[in-house]
């Protein structure tokens, strides 16, 4: 399955490599502060509408 | 029913809320069926060997480098002419998106250059005006995280922009404009000739659509972040003065 990549194998396996992560990285960081910015907003709401 | 609608944060978010899983699901299609089509089902290019795989993700990445600093621009002049702090804070999302892309751009550019060129790195016009091009990514970065004040980070960032601009436009037609260095033409133009055989072609197209959908969603998503971050300063500040 995996295709013949010869002498150039590191230079395709190490670009996939990289930038797949890079990705990862940043959707899931940007994933993770989206829901960590909503909880955190609703917490100050609440506290804001309970002081008036 | 006017695009200043949008401008209103509670629509923003409530608009972009609908369509992102639409948007995100068509980025993650797009990318897996381009990248895999890309990796497994296509020939090896007769001189490039099979390198030519690194261009599936190479040249897309390259091209949202500069399309994010793009828009970027228009988003810091709405916010110049007309105040609409969702475009800011639009704009101020796709900085680290943007700046991803570029890294991208200029690693996989390396990897790629190492076996054709002979070196990982030239000072050629397209290579140097991309690696300035990140550079005013990380300072546009590194001015919003330095003004505690909104509004005036966003003036300054916007100003920002405008001048990096040059290095956005720069980095696109580089070749063009010196005519030199090791970098070739443009993959993507408009021209009658062809530059990239279709084998090659089909693939890239699915792989350029999953990054463009792969960069709204994510500026959709840190944009809904910024607004709430954004909301959230304002209520602590306010309970501050109480």
């Amino acid at each position: 399955m995996m295709p013949e990549l010869g002498k150039y194998a590191f230079a395709v396996l190490a670009s996939y490599g990289v930038s797949l992560g890079l990705l990862a990285v940043l959707v899931l960081a940007s994933v993770a502060r989206a829901r960590r910015m909503r909880a955190d907003l609703e917490r100050v709401e609440d506290r804001s509408k309970r002081h008036g | 029913m006017s695009i200043w609608e949008y401008a209103n944060p509670v629509k923003f978010i409530r608009t972009t809320d609908r369509v992102l899983p639409w948007i995100s699901a068509g980025a993650a299609i797009c990318l897996v069926v381009g990248l895999v089509w890309g990796f497994f089902f296509t020939p090896d290019d007769y001189r490039q060997g099979s390198t030519v795989k690194i261009f599936y993700i190479h040249v897309p990445a390259a091209m949202m480098a500069i399309n994010a600093w793009a828009m970027m621009l228009v988003a810091s002049l709405i916010w110049i002419i007309r105040r609409h702090h969702v475009s800011a804070l639009a704009a101020r999302a796709a900085a680290p998106v943007g700046a991803t892309f570029t890294v991208i751009a200029l690693a996989t550019g390396a990897f790629w250059g190492q076996p054709m060129w002979g070196t990982w790195w030239a000072w050629d016009p397209r290579l140097t005006s991309f690696l300035v091009l990140f550079l005013f990514y990380l300072g546009y970065m590194a001015l919003w995280s330095a003004i505690e004040n909104d509004d005036t980070a966003a003036d300054l960032t916007s100003i920002l922009c405008l001048v990096g601009s040059v290095f956005a436009i720069l980095s696109r037609y580089a070749v063009l404009f010196w005519n030199q260095g090791l970098h070739q033409g443009a993959s993507l133009s408009l021209d009658k000739e062809e530059n990239v055989a279709d084998v090659f072609w089909y693939p890239a197209l699915v792989c350029i659509a999953g990054f463009v959908l792969l960069f709204i969603a994510l500026v959709f998503l840190r944009t809904q972040t910024e607004i709430r971050a954004r909301r959230m300063r304002a209520l602590i500040a306010r309970e501050r003065q109480a």
